[in-house]
């Protein structure tokens, strides 16, 4: 990696610029793939909390393997769905440091299930960026526990795409999550827009708010395009996020401990009471 | 050495452990090993460590990993079929060079077995037991003595080389009540320092520990250096016990087979057969220089096991044609009686074929 500045001409000001949490390395990503994105609104909250020298990655099995050549952190790769185990472990021994996993669909929804709803049941004050394409993209494209019905994926193919009564129905993990008390934030964004990439890059940051105060688990997930898995243009695969997914999988806050009423509640439960 | 006391040897092993600088446990109930954790749960927390019931072992190998590669002396301990489905983490571990320690209180298989001791899981922890060319360095400790001895040396070489370290013990020795001395404390401060762990990088290059080397070339040259690390192990931490190393036959046998076949010894050695022992302490490393140190003057080997003979087969490498290996076991959590193997050493001084 080379640091070297450039020399800015005089009267001008940096509007844009690589995040210090991101290194300046070419990504293996697919052109169009919005794991790039979902990876420099990350880089981008750790900046702006300062939080990149005492910040550890977890990264997963999927696309997103290589995570720790593209983030400027210390990383633990973790097995096929554990990252939330590997996160545990890693914050009790290290409680004061910034932990947090990047996971798919499979790995989260899929082989690593137990892992995260355990992982919330226990409060873990961690961060867990969701990047939920609808499919397993690394392995070529096949159903994953968030593939829509009707969907087609190599595993279920034409002429039906998923279907229920062979391949039951998508899983919605933050509604799930929510429902667990140690959870103090789950939100559900897209990466779809330029208004959603905003909107996501807030629910990102009160995640980690999440942690770093003490709350509780944070999860945010991300309704991501994986264009080459779906077969279709990176333009089209951004409007199928809004015309397919977000039906399915509605944008919002389910869960914030800073909301009204919710902090008292969990104050007065001394079972998920932080220290 | 600090104070004798008796104690159970699953307790006397979490003890150990706690003396040797472990403050993170993650492990998940199951018989014949549960005063492990039950102990851990009450003893961390009086030195500032941390005791998680995981939701598996799946889960609980993965907190060890992520412990152990945040720095910390962190350990797990479960019974046969919890420790198959530890076979993920440790090939993990293995492969991003991380320490810790494991514990087996091996009981009858395959599948959900029964809870009895057994030695059945010999295969699994020596020959790496998940996937991939690796080892991992396993202790079959034959009294609560020295289990307490072995944990100490357990995180100990896990440190020192990187590497998971199994400890192989049985039902019986987790359950018997033993005098022993324990060790006194370690200083966590005077601990060697992690300068790979994943503790943030501040003011320098990311630390990362991974075990993916999608490039065939780089994954080989990974491999041999692990292996490099192996031969290493292999030529330095041998560790077995023989007994009366001038008999012309020996009984080959560890764990609480060990103290079984111990008694048997010396029955047979009041008839005035010569009979001696090779007791492996170290199961990998098998200690062949051990072998090596009676082979010429052997007669035979008989290969004691609570399994149907899988130890066995390090034996025969080890002994490598130079005379006859017997083997006789028992399973499924059955114990050989001292009788049992008195018949079996009477049979191979006489030379009879079972
Ligand atoms: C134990 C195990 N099972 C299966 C695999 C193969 N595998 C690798 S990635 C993957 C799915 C990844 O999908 P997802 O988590 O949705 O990530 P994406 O590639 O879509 O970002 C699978 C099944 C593996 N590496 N390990
Ligand atoms: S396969 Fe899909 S998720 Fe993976 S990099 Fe390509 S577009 Fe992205
Ligand atoms: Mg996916």
């Amino acid at each position: 990696m080379v640091d070297k500045e450039f020399e800015r001409p005089k009267g001008t000001e940096i509007v844009y610029e690589r995040p210090k949490s991101l290194t300046d390395v070419v990504t293996h990503y697919c052109p169009g793939c919005t794991h790039g994105i979902a990876h420099r609104l990350v880089a981008e909250v750790l900046d702006e909390l300062d939080a990149r020298e005492r910040a550890v990655l977890v990264a997963p099995v999927g696309c997103s393997v290589l995570a720790y050549n593209y983030f400027n952190l210390d990383t633990q790769q973790a097995a096929h769905g554990r990252a939330p185990a590997v996160a545990t472990g890693i914050k009790r021994v290290l409680p004061d440091r910034v932990v947090f996993t990047y996971q798919g669909d499979g790995d989260l929804a899929a082989i690593g299930t137990a892992e995260i709803v355990h992982a919330a049941v226990r409060g873990e004050r961690i961060t867990v960026i969701f990047i939920n394409n609808a499919i397993f993209g690394m392995t070529g494209g096949q159903m994953a526990p968030t593939t829509l019905l009707g969907q087609e994926t190599t595993t279920s193919p034409k002429p039906t795409g998923r279907l229920a009564e062979r391949a039951g129905y998508p899983i919605r993990v933050c509604e799930m999550l929510s429902q667990l008390d140690g959870a103090a934030y789950v939100a559900r964004g897209s990466l779809s827009s330029p208004q959603n990439i905003a909107k996501a890059k807030r629910h990102i940051r009160k995640a980690f708010q999440a942690q770093l105060e003490g709350h509780g688990l944070g999860i945010v997930e991300l309704l991501s395009s994986c264009n080459v898995g779906w077969k279709m243009s990176p333009v089209d695969a951004l409007k199928w996020i809004d015309s397919h997914m977000v039906p399915v999988f509605p944008l919002g806050v389910f869960k914030d401990w800073s909301a009204a009423g919710v902090e008292a509640a969990r104050l007065a439960d001394s079972g998920v009471a932080a220290g | 050495m600090g104070q004798r006391v008796l104690m159970k040897g699953n307790e006397a092993l979490a003890e150990a452990a706690v003396r040797a600088g472990c403050r993170f446990f993650f492990g998940y109930p199951i018989t014949p090993q549960n005063e492990i954790p039950e102990y851990m749960s009450r003893r961390l927390p009086e030195v500032g460590g941390t005791f998680i019931q995981a939701e598996s072992e799946l889960a609980a190998i993965n907190m060890v990993y992520g412990a152990a590669g945040a720095g910390a002396r962190a350990m797990t301990s479960s019974s046969s079929p919890g420790v198959s489905l530890k076979q993920e983490g440790i090939s993990y571990m293995a492969a991003a060079e991380l320490p810790g320690v494991v514990v087996n209180m091996v009981r009858g298989g395959p599948g959900l077995g029964g809870i009895q001791p057994a030695q059945s899981d010999y295969y699994q922890a020596t020959r790496g037991g998940g996937h991939g060319d690796y080892r991992t360095i396993v202790f079959g400790p034959a009294t609560v003595q020295e289990g307490v001895d072995v944990m100490s040396k357990a995180f100990e070489l896990a440190d020192k080389y990187r590497t998971p370290v199994v400890i192989l013990g049985d039902g019986m020795m987790g359950q018997m009540m033993e005098p022993v001395s324990l060790p006194e404390p370690l200083e966590l401060a005077k601990l060697p320092l992690k300068p790979w762990a994943t503790t943030g990088a501040k003011g320098r290059r990311p630390n990362i520990i991974n075990s993916l080397f999608l490039d065939a070339e780089e994954c080989e040259k990974h491999n041999l250096a692990l292996q490099a690390k192996y031969d290493i192990i292999q030529a330095t931490e041998q560790m077995a016990e023989i007994a009366f190393p001038d008999s012309d036959w020996f009984v080959v046998a560890y764990g609480t087979t060990a103290r079984i076949c111990r008694e048997a010894i010396q029955e047979a050695r009041a008839q005035g057969l010569s009979v001696g022992m090779v007791r492996p302490i170290t199961l990998w490393p098998f200690p062949v220089n051990a072998f090596e140190k009676v082979v010429e003057r052997a007669k035979g080997f008989l290969t004691v096991e609570m399994s149907l003979g899988q130890m066995v087969d390090d034996v025969r490498l080890a002994v490598n044609g130079r005379c006859p290996v017997r083997f006789f076991g028992r399973t499924g959590g059955m114990v050989p009686s001292d009788e049992e193997v008195l018949a079996e050493i009477e049979k191979m001084v006489e030379g009879r074929t079972r």
